[in-house]
């Protein structure tokens, strides 16, 4: 496994974390998700999304399936597997380890 | 590599599909969101850019873990280098000996003629009997049948006459110079029917194959314009002698060497350069291949033929006087079938089929005992890192990952495995190939490394890797952290699998050693067989003279060279005893006829002093004088005596033959003159048959006759008979400047090449049953050591409570001896069940008799017994302070 760097971690960690809560959206849901609880801070690249999204698929984490919408519109779901929800909870942990520990410096400083 | 990229190309072109789609997919659903669709797309940037990161990121990592997944392994198999060795030699030599086996049952049996639409060609073959009555296929045909034959199926499918390769003594320049080169005639429109190019010159017509003798032209094979003339296009014009004057118009083009897989044709003549025999009703000579027009159904072309040669049968018996009206309505009967020849058809092939699928089935046991070898290595490995299993699933490795893990594992050693094993393959084939005919006729086969050979390797190589990986790596895959890292819930199951494979090793073994055993023994009772004549010392000169010589001329360069020094005595004959060539014919002696129940006698020519020579004892009566011809006397063997005579001696009585005088049949009589002991002409297998011996010398009608050909036999004082062979070629040729050496084989050769198939699967399934019990010794060792290794704290508690060593070691080996027993038990029934298959390759052998039986099982108990003792040793030593410290 490469060293992943600090923002596509955080990028993988929304998008484990988003779909840990309502497990079964496409690509678009999860964007808009992480726009909508972000209260539009946040914005993903969707240029960045789908690549993550399969490279998490590859690594076991989340896995897919095409689903048949209203009008016959096809679209490619996402959920957990049990190595996701491994990997979201190291994830978590190591995230509040690392941010608490960038607060302890913001405070002294 | 071709299909690689294709499969490579199938998998992306689907993966990009897939991804374009869900990309599709978002764009659409922010439209209807109400954002700009082109917005929206150029979100994305380019479509083809954001196609192409999506999919990096999918096979990135898709390649990063198979890599990381052949390091790993790398090392695995590196740690534990002697395991990994053993494994890699077995497999290797199993795979080794399966692609050799391919090598040469693809070369003889299975590659197509490189000729054009080889799938439209066809033999005809008859359903017939021999001289025994067995029901043997009959293919050859006489010339005027096939012209008849040809026309009858004009326009649906043309026929071709190829006679069969054989060897042909010629010479390029001095009479001394006698080369050997295999020549095959064949119809002058089967170049083009086969759609075959010249590489020089020009190939046959149908003009070069009109007239007896009118187009005395050669066709020179690829291959032999090669290796005889170095492809200097300068051979063109060439003249050489070989019973004619020969001229070179062309050459083949390369790949193309005759229709014989076994021979490779050096030369090719046209049907009309053998005159005498074109117009002979009565020659079966040759081969008649078929070639079905395009769209015409072969069932209809062969109705054809059939009622073509019925009405052409009725024509020929005709002819036929002193044939018994049953065997003529049995020939007129037999049955005719086109049989598909897409890859050539051969004597030698009709002869080794059998042999060579049993030598597959052999080594394809082989592989399966090497197979679950591996299996059980891997397995004891895989028990071995099961805590290391149980991490990789604790921090999260799926399982998917983990069989590919250990599958990759499995496929390194199958790649390290079968490397070494096409090497072993690439000496192997030549090598058995090499024992298929004797050193001076050798059987030869293209054995290319082509992409059948490829493919087969790598498909073995795959399959063998998914044989012995699979169960380990599901396994491994199922490792259920807690309890694994406990250190095991239940350590039986995997010894469970082990033994299953074991009694599994153990029944194919036994099979093997039970196939070997019959295959030696038929060896040794027919090299043992009495010949009824002494064949050390003697040598064979097979003679031709390049005209018709009279037969006194031949007796006296016999007498010549008994006079040599070292030599004993010596002698004319037709041919040698054992030499392939035999002469039938039908006799009238004491109230019998021919067609009667007896077999019918064996006739050979010999001149006076040939039963001294081959010393064949003298029973009654004299030996012929030199002034005697056939028809007037005869000598017989004790067969014939009993057969014709009930029993006495038969000297002074006399028979009836027959004898062609200026082409026609007439009945001659034979007065008996000796009464001689039995002696085989022709091969070990088959009973001696009723002989009748009858001078060289022959009177045709009031002619003295004359001969082209005869064989010298020299019986010498020197330990090694061929010692003397360049003086002898020399006196012959000395004494009578007409005559020509061709060919000097000692006669303990000529008896030894009628057992050469038997030789040959006797050495071969030695050799297997000797890989094969190695193996299984080594798999049971293995085993074993594992099952120590999985009870050792039981062991060592018990050691620890005071049990004896003998309690230890029967603890121990007790299960695996049970597996032992089963396994030979359905070796047991397997092998009594194959003998079905491999009857006809065995010689007085029973699969019933005991000796036969108890042979494997011995061996594989006995083999079983110094396999058990290391670990058995180990299990004894267990020192249980030391034991339950370390746990």
């Amino acid at each position: 496994m490469p060293r992943q760097d600090s923002l596509q971690g955080a990028l993988d960690l929304m998008v484990l974390k988003i779909l840990s809560r309502t497990p079964g959206l496409h690509g678009y849901g999860i964007m808009t998700a992480i726009q909508n609880t972000s209260e539009g801070v946040l914005r993903v690249e969707e240029g960045s999304l789908y690549p993550a999204l399969r490279r998490m698929e590859q690594d076991g984490w989340l896995k897919a399936k095409w689903i048949t919408r209203d009008a016959g519109r096809r679209a490619r779901i996402y959920e957990l597997t049990t190595a996701g929800k491994k990997q979201l909870a190291a994830e978590e942990t190591r995230w509040q380890a690392g941010t608490s520990a960038v607060n302890r410096v913001l405070r002294m400083a | 590599m071709s299909a690689w990229f294709r499969i490579a190309n199938v998998f992306s072109r689907r993966l990009n599909d897939d991804i374009d789609e869900e990309l599709r997919s978002h764009i659409e659903d922010a439209r209807l969101e109400g954002r700009d669709p082109t917005e929206a797309a150029r979100a994305f940037g380019s479509p083809l850019r954001a196609r192409e990161s999506v999919r990096d990121a999918v096979v990135a990592s898709w390649l990063e873990s198979i890599s990381a997944d052949v390091f790993f392994g790398g090392r695995q198999l590196l740690k534990h280098k002697a395991a990994s060795a053993a494994a890699i030699v077995s497999l290797a030599l199993g795979i080794g000996s399966c692609v050799a086996a391919f090598r040469l049952i693809d070369a003889m049996l299975l590659r197509p003629l490189p000729v054009a639409n080889p799938e439209r060609l066809y033999v005809l073959t008859y359903d017939t009997s021999n001289e025994h009555g067995q029901a043997v296929t009959g293919d050859s045909f006489d010339y005027p049948g096939f012209r008849k034959l040809r026309a009858a199926v004009n326009g649906q499918a043309e026929l071709m006459a190829i006679a069969d390769a054989g060897r042909a003594d010629l010479t390029y320049g001095s009479d001394l110079e006698m080369e050997k080169a295999y020549q095959q005639r064949v119809s002058g429109w089967t170049f083009q029917e086969f759609g075959l190019k010249p590489a020089l010159g020009r190939l046959f017509t149908e003009d070069d194959d009109r007239a007896p003798g009118a187009s005395p032209y050669a066709v020179l094979s690829y291959d032999y314009w090669t290796r005889r003339f170095g492809r200097n296009p300068a051979v063109l014009g060439k003249t050489f002698h070989s019973a004619g004057l020969y001229q070179i118009i062309g050459v083949a083009p390369p790949g193309f060497t005759g229709t014989d897989p076994g021979t490779l044709a050096d030369f090719f003549l046209p049907m009309m350069t053998n005159p005498k025999a074109i117009n002979e009703q009565n020659w079966h000579w040759f081969r008649i291949w078929v070639h079905v027009n395009p769209g015409v159904r072969p069932e209809l072309v062969e109705q054809r033929l059939r009622a073509a040669l019925h009405t052409h049968r009725q024509e020929q018996v005709k002819s036929w006087t002193g044939t018994p009206q049953r065997a003529i309505e049995q020939y007129l009967a037999e049955p005719v079938h086109m049989e598909p020849a897409a890859a050539g058809v051969s004597n030698l092939q009709r002869m080794y089929r059998r042999a060579l699928a049993i030598l597959g089935a052999l080594v394809a046991l082989v592989l399966l005992i090497a197979a679950a070898n591996v299996a059980n290595l891997m397995t004891a490995q895989a028990a071995a890192r099961v805590r290391e299993m149980a991490l990789r699933v604790s921090i999260g490795a799926v399982r998917v990952r983990l069989v590919q893990l250990v599958l990759i594992e499995s496929a390194l050693l199958a790649a390290s495995a079968s490397l070494l094993g096409i090497g072993f393959a690439w000496w192997a084939a030549p090598f058995v190939v090499g024992m298929i005919n004797p050193p001076d006729d050798p059987a030869r086969l293209i054995l290319p490394a082509d992409f059948r050979v490829t493919s087969f390797a790598i498909l073995l190589t795959f399959t063998v890797a998914i044989l012995f990986g699979l169960a380990p790596a599901l396994r491994a895959s199922s490792v259920k952290p807690a309890s694994a890292l406990k250190g095991g819930d239940d350590p039986n199951s995997r010894r469970r699998l082990m033994n299953m494979l074991v009694a599994a090793q153990v029944a194919f073994c036994f099979l093997v050693h039970f196939v070997a055993g019959m295959f030696i023994s038929t060896f040794q009772k027919l090299a043992n067989q009495p010949t009824g004549f002494s064949s050390a010392h003697v040598l064979a000169l097979e003679t031709v003279s390049e005209r018709e010589l009279p037969q006194q001329a031949w007796y006296q360069t016999a007498d010549h060279l008994s006079g040599l020094p070292g030599v004993e005595s010596a002698s004319a004959a037709m041919w040698a005893l054992f030499s392939g060539s035999g002469w039938n014919g039908g006799v009238w002696a004491n109230g019998h006829s021919p067609g009667g129940s007896e077999v019918p006698p064996w006739f050979l020519g010999v001149s006076p002093g040939w039963f001294e020579t081959m010393k064949i004892p003298l029973l009654d009566g004299r030996d012929f004088r030199p002034d005697e011809a056939f028809p007037e006397v005869a000598a017989v063997n004790a067969t014939f005596a009993r057969e014709y005579f009930d029993g006495g001696s038969p000297v002074g009585s006399s028979f009836e033959t027959v004898q062609e005088v200026n082409g026609r049949i007439t009945h001659v009589t034979v007065r008996i003159v000796g009464y001689v002991g039995d002696a085989r002409y022709t091969d070990m297998r088959r009973p001696i048959p009723p002989t009748v011996y009858v001078p060289f010398r022959t009177m045709v009608g009031r002619v003295v006759g004359r001969s082209d050909s005869a064989t010298f036999l020299v019986r010498t004082r020197t330990g090694n008979p061929l010692a003397l062979a360049s003086m002898l070629r020399q006196e012959v040729h000395r004494v009578r400047p007409e005559l020509r050496v061709s060919n000097i084989r000692t006669q303990d050769e000529l008896v030894r090449r009628r057992t050469l198939q038997e030789r040959m699967l006797a050495t071969l399934s030695l050799f297997f049953a000797l890989v094969a019990l190695v193996l299984s010794g080594v798999g049971l060792c293995g085993v074993l050591h594992y099952t120590v290794f999985a009870r050792r704290r039981e062991l060592g508690i018990r050691i620890a409570l005071g049990a004896r060593a003998g309690h230890i070691a029967s603890k121990v080996t007790l299960e695996i001896f049970a597996m032992l027993a089963l396994g030979a038990a359905a070796g047991l029934a397997l092998g009594v069940a194959s003998e079905r298959y491999i009857a006809m390759l065995l010689f007085q052998v029973k699969a019933t008799d005991p000796a036969i039986l108890a042979a494997p099982a011995i061996t594989i108990l006995a083999a079983a017994m110094l396999a058990a003792v290391p670990p058995v040793v180990r299990a004894i030593r267990i020192d249980p302070a030391q034991m339950l410290r370390a746990e």
